[in-house]
């Protein structure tokens, strides 16, 4: 089993002997740069989304599957993609939700006994478009320090960056129940492209998940809490949830929000939001509990943030990012609802905050 | 409690396990404790330290870290606060033995950081195990052992093979996989002489081996700095492995699993500062085990700093004396928070450095025991690149993969199996032989990635070996997985100078990035730098006002702590001076590619192929290359070949005292004496030649480093034998032959010049006569024994000599000395090992005098002999316990890992305390004697003294025969060849010796009885002298009453 990995190189190559072999490409942004590299010469498409970059050194399935990334274009910092193969149960969701990869080197022969397949052969299989042999850093850099735009992955000169992308918009149609043994009592999901892991985070609390679309009508439902999930975009573009989540504040059930969760529960309780110049994707974002004064290392994706000058009265921040001062988490002064803007269920990046969901827990 | 005063234990000579990186860690502390405010007192030998400079502590102690004089130290400083963290095992060992003597509460003073207890508990193995076992961690199954019977029972319940351990190690000494009862016995017999407590553990052979740097601060903040992966899996030490960070073939899962174990982990041990966890890991169950924790600076924390960019010492310092991690700034950005977590976009390979060729009998196989002397890290943004890179660092002749010297019998795939020090070499040449991938993981259960990127290697070896032309496409694929422009000219048929113009024609070119500790995502101030081919921008400009200093490289016999030395106080001088300061070295145990020393480090090789790519990006910017050692020197004639400007004596210059045959004409030119001496190509010219000065000679290649294949030959035959092993060493340079000269005195000078005319020198001697190498020698400053007459005419000889030479900047000249003669034995147009030893002793800094020469600024004060009014002997430190059959006997071949100084009012004092100071002790009176015929009537007089002082003498049959003929009172012991009772075998064995006198007979060096007496003294771990000049010196010590009382003063008392 081990030897079909090592051999992957040899073996994984189809007949067609092309299967590896690349064509010059590049990374075109809509301010006119471009960044050479290569793509599959199988890649036909290209693939315009928003450029954004993430320096996790691993966990590149369970970014790449992480539904925040819809409509986005993924550059990885970490050189070499592709490592450990492909592992089917460490999806954060059904399918890719970033529209391409930026990488240095995709890594060609992989290894781990627990993965199926190869990067590549995933990405093809996913119909994602790839460019690789690009300098990543230099695009990180000019990233930082011009903010991020939208850019186009194509081995097509003339190609220019599609400017009208769509508001992504990641949620199920209908209510999904996950039953859980020997549970008493019942969380309410509110689904704006959550990651698979929230959904297993609280099954591991011995509680009963009801994950509903974005805009559900809660006030039929019985639940004893509330979850506000990840997602991708901008916060304000989900007005539906705003407004189900200020009538959720107005009562007394325990809600927590992650990440877009966070901000849209900010937006509810009258705070306001605003774009990062580059975001905060990566698995060493550091915060202060600013209740407690304890440091934690968070996994992050997010491109908006709450306004800290607009917090309204009886909430405080709870959580702060050590490096920018920006807003991680508002927390309600007297009643149960608490909000973060990293990702307590990690996966990827590091599980310091996962004690967030016991704290949860305890609340219902 | 506002600290006032802190000591600060060093770690003592470098040797095996123990090596540069804690330079680097006390080097940071200090600084960290300075800039609060606190009084700083330092204990170390370490002469050639950076930590022990004037700069850095308030106070520092040339002495031995042993109990009795740390007291005195505490004594007299009376510090509030106590720092055991920062020396390595020898610190701490030290620390944990004043705490359990009292020493710590009588003089009320703190130890800071993690408390005691906690470091009891990680090195107890059986309290480590409860700790764990309180939070459900997983350890290896074990059992801890008090006899060889407890462990034998314990390894049949556990099942062969087992894992050995002893607590208290040091770099694994007395560890390692057990296959049987038999082996069990021995091993366990040895471990239980220097411990009391061995470990029997399962076997996890095969399993990843995986390490975090955990740190964290009094607030219960923790973070994880790095993680690390070794590349030889469970089986291998992880100071023999190659290691590789961050981890390769980890999944995030995989990943996270571990740092969160390890968080939990730490805390749960309530460690403050920094710490390493390591672990085995089992990817196809997901099982792993906790296999240690060190509660201190290690050399993993030095390669994870130096690998990531975050100062663990520096910070774990801080955190030490109570600050919080988010309180700090990240340095390296010098906006965001030391509370993060590096994110690398780049890899870093770590390669073990072993010198186990240099040393007679050595074993070269590697296990879970450590032998190499040094490291060296490469960096790159592709493993093959990486690890191509790292090869070529270890500057052992190796390019490479594709161009070594490494020649592999019918049976190297044992070699695979059975690791020896070259397995990488051996699993490519199987590659080579088209043995399947699969069977090369089966014998070494090196992962398959790993595996899979040196096949990319071999993949474009076999392309560039066919291709007719070599078009761009190909060279710059090659580029990218670390092949250099040699070894491309060697696989096509060309020269490396054609493949670099070649190159430069297709705009193949490596770009420079940084290393920002956060993969680009913010603004970074940062120095640090290295260069890939995976790149297409560069991240900086060049330099303006600047030069270029070479470090030493990797650590290894020879080259060791004191060249960084070196490289440090000559950028400290260059900025003085008003330079901009470039380092280039690939040595991660070092302080000259710390942080905050220069203001460019290129963390990359020291090869002619990426210095000239340095020196042209940063665009006619001068070079130093006489103050990193010989790896630095040897680039200087190309260098400047191709146009490179090199500052100080020309290039030229260095080659006619390099080559023997230049710098022979030379001195007979001047009138100067030398040994008679011939180069030969031919082992028939090289016998006529011995015929007529007599056997012994000595033979060498030119370009001598440490002694590297030279040897004392006495036969035809052995003359055989050696040349053999010279010409593979260097196949460029001929091989000399030269008279040696028996019972002659050996002598130094080390000294500044500036345009041929002497600034600053000094002139010292070493204790033992010519015959050990002079990096093995004890070397005494000023000259003990020298007549007025000598000084002068080594003083006019050293005249002409730079003069001829016109040497601008460091030299060191050898001499012979007998019966009034003075020959010269060889020239160093470069900083020589003494270099910082002359500087603390006669407290003025050589290396700085050197720099300002070669910049042409010298002040006032550089000039004059210094005289200084108190003796300081240099000890060497050997590492033979750590080199399972090795022959510890000190010869023309170098074998020391380090060395230490100490200062005293006497010879006596002073060779007493360096002698101490290399970690051993005569702890009682019984003494055994080994003498040759020829020098037995030299002992008398010193072996009657200890006699007469109480001292129990044991003595060989012959040695026993001439005392009772001197009427020494002394018992026989039989030689172990005579298999009789009252053994000399059986007393080492039972430890009822407190020292042995062994002196080889210089005509049987390799005569086996006197070999398995001196191993056999080492492995039981009882003092060892074979040196005759040195041992009668012990031994005049041992008799001498003003020793008895422990005499300390600080380096600034003596004056």
């Amino acid at each position: 089993m081990r030897e079909k990995n090592i051999n992957a190189k040899r073996t994984n190559r189809p007949q067609s002997g092309d299967f590896f072999k690349s064509k010059n490409g590049e990374l075109i942004l809509q301010n006119g740069l471009r960044f050479k590299g290569q793509i599959p010469i199988w890649q036909k498409q290209s693939e315009t989304g928003e450029v954004v970059f993430n320096t996790g050194m691993t966990g590149y399935v369970e970014s790449l599957t992480d539904p925040s990334y819809s409509e986005q274009i993924l550059v990885f910092t970490y050189p070499l993609i592709g490592n450990y193969g492909v592992h089917k149960d460490r999806w954060e969701s059904k399918r890719i939700y970033a529209k391409g990869v930026v990488v240095s080197e995709q890594t060609i022969g992989w290894s781990h006994p627990q993965s199926e397949e190869s990067f590549l052969q995933w990405l093809k299989g996913q119909n994602v478009s790839i460019i690789h042999d690009v300098d990543t850093r230099e695009l990180t850099r000019h990233l930082r320090s011009k903010g991020v735009v939208n850019g186009v992955i194509s081995s097509n000169k003339t190609a220019k960056p599609d400017l009208t992308t769509k508001k992504p918009l990641v949620s199920i149609d209908k209510p999904i129940l996950y039953k859980t043994k020997s549970a008493t009592k019942t969380v309410v999901l509110l689904d704006c492209g959550a990651k698979e892991n929230i959904v297993r985070s609280l099954q591991n609390r011995k509680l009963n998940v009801l994950r509903v679309p974005h805009d559900y009508d809660l006030s039929k439902e019985k639940y004893d809490g509330v979850m506000l999930s990840n997602g991708p975009g901008d916060p304000t573009d989900y007005q539906p949830a705003i407004a189900s989540i200020k009538r959720l504040i107005e009562g007394n059930k325990p809600v927590f929000g992650i990440c877009l969760g966070s901000q849209l529960m900010s937006l509810a309780a009258g705070a306001k939001t605003y774009k990062l110049k580059f975001g905060h994707r990566g698995h060493n974002q550091p915060c202060r509990d600013e209740l407690t004064g304890k440091c934690y290392i968070t996994s992050q994706n997010h491109g908006y943030a709450v306004d800290k000058s607009t917090m309204p009265k009886n909430w405080q921040i709870y959580f702060s990012n050590l490096n920018d001062g920006s807003v991680e988490g508002i927390a309600h002064k007297n009643k149960p609802f608490f909000s973060v803007q990293f990702h307590p269920e990690a996966c990827p990046g590091p599980t310091d905050t996962e004690w967030l969901f016991d704290k949860f827990t305890e609340l219902l | 409690m506002k600290l006032r005063k802190v000591l600060i234990l060093g770690s003592g000579g470098l040797k095996i396990g123990q090596a540069g990186e804690f330079d680097y860690s006390g080097s940071q502390a200090i600084k960290a404790l300075k800039e609060e405010g606190i009084k700083t007192v330092l204990i170390n030998p370490n002469i050639a330290t950076v930590q022990t400079d004037e700069d850095m502590a308030d106070k520092v102690y040339f002495l031995p870290l042993n109990k009795d004089y740390a007291e005195e130290v505490i004594k007299k400083e009376k510090p509030d606060g106590i720092l055991l963290s920062f020396g390595g095992q020898t610190a701490l060992n030290l620390g944990l033995q004043l705490e359990e003597t009292g020493v710590l509460a009588k003089y009320k003073v703190k130890p800071l950081g993690t408390s005691i207890e906690s470091i009891k508990v990680t090195e107890d193995r059986e309290l480590f195990k409860q700790a764990l076992k309180q939070i459900d961690v997983k350890t290896a199954v074990s059992r801890a052992t008090y006899s060889v019977n407890e462990a034998k029972k314990a390894a049949k319940a556990i099942g062969y093979p087992i894992m050995m351990r002893s607590g208290f190690s040091l770099g694994g000494l007395g560890s390692g996989r057990i296959d049987n009862e038999t082996e069990l016995e021995k091993r366990c017999g040895e471990a239980f002489h220097k411990v009391n407590q061995v470990l029997i553990e399962e076997y996890l052979e095969g399993w990843k081996e995986i390490e975090y740097e955990v740190v964290r601060d009094s607030g219960d903040n923790t973070i994880t700095v790095c993680n690390m992966e070794n590349l030889d899996p469970m089986g291998v030490h992880t100071g023999e492995s190659i290691v590789v960070a961050p981890s390769q073939t980890l999944t995030n899962h995989e990943y996270h699993m571990l740092r969160e174990i390890a968080i939990k982990t730490i805390k749960h041990l309530n460690i403050i500062g920094e710490c390493n966890i390591q672990y085995a890991l089992n990817s196809h169950t997901g099982e792993y085990r906790v296999i240690e924790v060190n509660a201190r600076l290690s050399r993993s924390s030095a390669l994870a700093s130096k690998a990531t960019g975050y100062p663990l010492a520096y910070v774990a310092a801080k955190l030490i004396l109570g600050k919080k991690l988010h309180e700090l700034k990240n340095s390296v950005t010098g906006s965001t928070s030391a509370f993060f977590e590096p994110a690398l976009d780049y890899v870093a390979v770590k390669m073990p450095r072993w010198d186990l060729t240099k040393l007679k009998k050595s074993d070269y196989r590697i296990g879970s025991e450590m032998k190499s002397v040094g490291e060296v890290m490469a960096i790159a943004r592709s493993f093959p690149e990486a690890l191509q890179k790292a090869i070529r660092m270890q500057n052992t002749g190796c390019d490479g993969f594709t161009l070594h010297p490494h020649k592999f019998a019918k049976n190297y795939l044992d070699e695979i199996s059975n690791p020896t020090y070259r397995r990488i070499f051996a699993i490519y040449h199987a590659l080579k032989n088209k043995q399947p991938v699969s069977k090369i993981k089966k014998l070494s259960n090196v992962d398959d990635w790993f595996l899979g990127q040196i096949y990319r290697v071999f993949e474009v070896e076999i392309k560039l070996k066919s291709s007719k032309n070599l078009n761009e496409e190909l060279l710059a694929q090659a580029k990218k997985l670390g092949f250099s422009d040699k070894a491309i000219a060697y696989l096509t048929g060309s020269n490396d100078q054609k493949i670099r113009q070649l190159r430069q024609k297709y705009g193949i070119r490596p770009y420079i990035k940084l290393i920002d500790t956060l993969a680009g995502e913010f603004e970074a101030e940062t120095n640090y730098l290295y260069l890939t081919y995976n790149a297409r921008f560069s991240d900086i400009k060049p330099l303006k006002k600047s030069v270029i200093t070479l470090g030493s490289g990797p650590y290894s016999i020879g080259s060791s702590v004191e060249f960084d030395w070196c490289a440090v106080n000559t950028v400290k001088t260059l900025k003085d001076s008003g330079y901009g300061t470039v380092i280039i070295n690939s040595n991660p145990e070092t302080v000259s590619t710390d942080f905050d020393i220069s203001d460019r480090l290129y963390f990359d090789e020291l090869t002619y192929e990426r210095v000239a790519d340095i020196a042209e990006f940063e665009k006619g910017t001068p070079l130093v290359v006489s103050v990193g050692g010989q790896i630095a020197n040897n680039l200087a004639p190309l260098l400047d070949k191709t146009g490179f400007k090199i500052l100080g004596t020309s290039p030229e210059n260095i080659n006619n005292a390099e080559n023997r045959q230049l710098f022979s004409s030379m001195l007979q030119k001047l009138n100067v004496d030398q040994p008679d001496w011939q180069q030969v190509t031919t082992l028939a010219s090289a016998k006529k030649f011995a015929k007529k000065v007599e056997y012994p000679v000595l033979i060498r290649p030119s370009y001598v480093l440490s002694g590297g294949a030279m040897s004392i030959v006495h036969s035809d035959s052995e003359m055989k034998y050696y040349l053999d092993k010279a010409t593979t060493l260097s196949p460029e340079h001929p091989v000399v032959i030269s008279d040696f000269i028996t019972q002659a005195k050996e002598i130094e000078i080390d000294g500044v010049a500036k345009d041929g005319k002497l600034v600053v020198h000094i002139i010292s001697e070493h204790i033992e006569n010519a015959g050990v190498h002079s990096g093995d020698a004890t070397v005494v400053l000023p000259a003990q024994s020298l007549y007025l007459e000598t000084l002068r005419k080594i003083n006019r000889i050293t005249e002409k000599i730079i003069k001829e030479l016109d040497i601008t900047g460091p030299f060191n000249i050898q001499f012979l000395a007998k019966d009034n003669q003075i020959k010269v034995i060889e020239c160093n147009v470069r900083a020589s090992r003494s270099f910082p030893f002359v500087s603390k002793v006669t407290k003025r800094n050589f290396i700085a005098v050197a720099t300002r020469a070669m910049l042409n600024k010298l002040k006032p004060g550089d000039y004059g002999v210094p005289e200084p009014g108190y003796v300081a002997v240099k000890n060497p430190q050997f590492s033979y316990n750590r080199l399972k059959g090795a022959d510890p006997v000190a010869t023309v071949e170098m074998a020391s890992t380090g060395e230490v100084a100490c200062f005293g009012e006497d010879l006596n004092e002073a060779f007493y305390k360096s002698w101490l100071a290399t970690d051993q002790e005569v702890s009682g009176k019984n003494i055994c004697v080994s003498l040759p015929d020829d020098q037995k009537f030299k002992f008398v007089d010193e072996l009657e003294e200890l006699a007469h002082r109480g001292y129990n003498l044991y003595a060989t049959p012959g040695t026993y025969k001439f005392l009772r003929e001197h009427d020494i009172a002394a018992k026989r012991l039989s030689k172990i060849k005579e298999h009789k009772s009252r053994s000399l075998a059986d007393y080492i064995s039972k430890r009822k010796l407190d020292l042995v006198v062994c002196v080889p007979d210089k005509y049987e060096q390799n005569e086996q009885d006197a070999y398995e007496i001196r191993r056999l003294t080492i492995d039981h771990h009882i003092p060892l002298m074979t040196n005759p000049e040195t041992a009668r010196l012990l031994l005049r010590c041992l008799s001498d009453k003003s020793l008895e009382k422990v005499k300390i003063k600080s380096w600034d008392e003596y004056n």
